[in-house]
């Protein structure tokens, strides 16, 4: 009789059933759409063994994979890893040719704090509202970071939903991008930028580190990580220490992240009437952040002659380098000889800044 | 008189669509660059005939350097 308890299959819930299937579609966007695949194969496997009866992977102080959680997520180690490999990926160069262009990046948080907003007038707890609303940051680690501190329970649903509308940014952003923009305003030629020099760029990260976490203290794990990566490659003497950063220890942590995120998914946390709503208020925030970023753009134009193309300012949101390949994209669409690419990239890694400020914020508020 | 074609942002010479001696009209296609891994085109800035290529595939290339040059 004992032997039959301890069958897994006679513990299997319908729920756990619906899970495999959502683990087996995100394996299969991954494996044959590519669609962030580095995040969704691992995040993928997670949701299918997180669902598998009587496993114990994440029975709190014994599973393997709770552990993963708790020591990775819990104690806020992986998502500051994260960011010390994408500051050592990270050229500040196109946003210190145009300071002005930061701007944009903050303004793309827009969506971030209307969703706030939204997600709390339809009754959900702020420390939950605020981690739904980071979702338009389209910036997963800090969408984990952020959850993993005001509303465990909604990680895995909140992950998935921002590394999926980072991964469909070629197709979420193009349609907000021409309903707001006219072909003349697409067609318009930004001033080349001025040269960034290797002294700039050395100074940035630890003036950066300075000023930000001086205003907002909270954003410090995340903060200070990123900008020690970028200090790493703009130093240009500590090749290994960048190249560990950029490559091995990012792929080592993004597989602990990924199959811990996954296994946060379990029927009972992912198969609720709320979720389908965080994803559907996920997809608004991101929307209203792109639309934010452009109409910033184009209220800038207002009160300069040096005409900004608004398609730069959609890149705001911090889906680094997608939202900038985007913008880029629309722009020689209109007029092929238009190279927007690095332009956007300004606005671009400002928004991974921003959206860390405004998860910062909300921890400081709400934390 | 010559006229360089420069490179329109930083990135990775992918292929070269030309040969020098070939004549080219404004728009034409002149190289494939790589940069954030996706491919830009560089297109003929005027009518002319290819004079010669610096450009090598495989090359990295910064913004402004020369490319080729248009008789």
């Amino acid at each position: 009789m004992a032997f039959f308890e301890q069958l897994g299959i006679l513990a299997l819930t319908p729920g756990m059933v619906v899970m495999w299937l959502i683990g087996v579609t995100l394996m299969y966007l991954a494996i044959t759409k590519e669609y962030e695949p580095l995040l969704l194969l691992p995040i993928g496997f997670g949701v299918l063994v997180a669902n598998l009866p009587l496993t114990g992977l994440m029975i709190p102080g014994e599973g393997l994979v709770w552990r993963f959680y708790h020591y990775g997520v819990e104690w806020e180690v992986i998502p500051p890893l994260i960011f010390l490999g994408l500051g050592a990926h990270t050229d500040f160069g196109p946003l210190l040719s145009q300071p002005r262009l930061i701007f944009l990046g903050a303004g793309a948080q827009g969506g971030v704090y209307a969703t706030f907003f939204a997600a709390h007038a339809f009754g959900f707890t702020l420390q939950e509202s605020a981690t739904i609303g980071i979702i338009g940051g389209a910036d997963g680690p800090t969408t984990i970071f952020l959850a993993a501190q005001l509303a465990p329970h909604l990680l895995g649903a909140c992950a998935v939903a921002a590394y999926s509308y980072m991964a469909l940014v070629p197709i979420i952003q193009p349609p907000i991008m021409r309903l707001l923009t006219t072909e003349s305003e697409r067609k318009i030629r930004m001033k080349k930028a001025r040269k960034v020099t290797a002294r700039e760029k050395l100074l940035f990260p630890v003036a950066a580190t300075i000023v930000i976490v001086l205003l907002v203290p909270a954003s410090a794990p995340l903060i200070a990580m990123f900008m020690m990566g970028n200090l790493f490659r703009e130093s240009k003497v500590v090749e290994r220490l960048t190249d560990t950063a950029q490559n091995a220890l990012m792929n080592i942590v993004t597989i602990f992240l990924g199959v811990t995120v996954g296994a946060t998914m379990t029927a009972e946390t992912f198969l609720r009437g709320d979720v389908i709503f965080i994803f559907v208020l996920g997809l608004v925030a991101f929307s209203v952040s792109t639309a934010c970023g452009l109409l910033l753009a184009k209220l800038m134009n207002l009160f300069t002659n040096d005409k900004i193309n608004p398609l730069v300012g959609a890149a705001g949101v911090s889906a680094v380098p997608m939202a900038a390949r985007v913008a880029h994209k629309m722009g020689a669409e209109a007029d092929k000889k238009n190279y927007l690419l690095m332009f956007a990239m300004g606005p671009n890694v400002s928004g991974v800044i921003g959206t860390v400020v405004a998860a910062g914020i909300f921890l400081r508020m709400l934390g | 008189m010559a006229e360089e074609v420069l490179a329109p942002l930083a990135g990775k010479v992918l292929s070269v669509a030309v040969a020098v001696g070939d004549a080219v009209e404004e728009d034409d296609e002149l190289l494939v660059l790589e940069a954030m891994k996706m491919e830009t085109v560089v297109y003929a800035p005027a009518d002319g005939t290819v004079g010669s290529i610096t450009a090598q595939v495989g090359q990295q290339v910064e913004e402004d350097d020369p490319l080729m040059t248009l008789d």
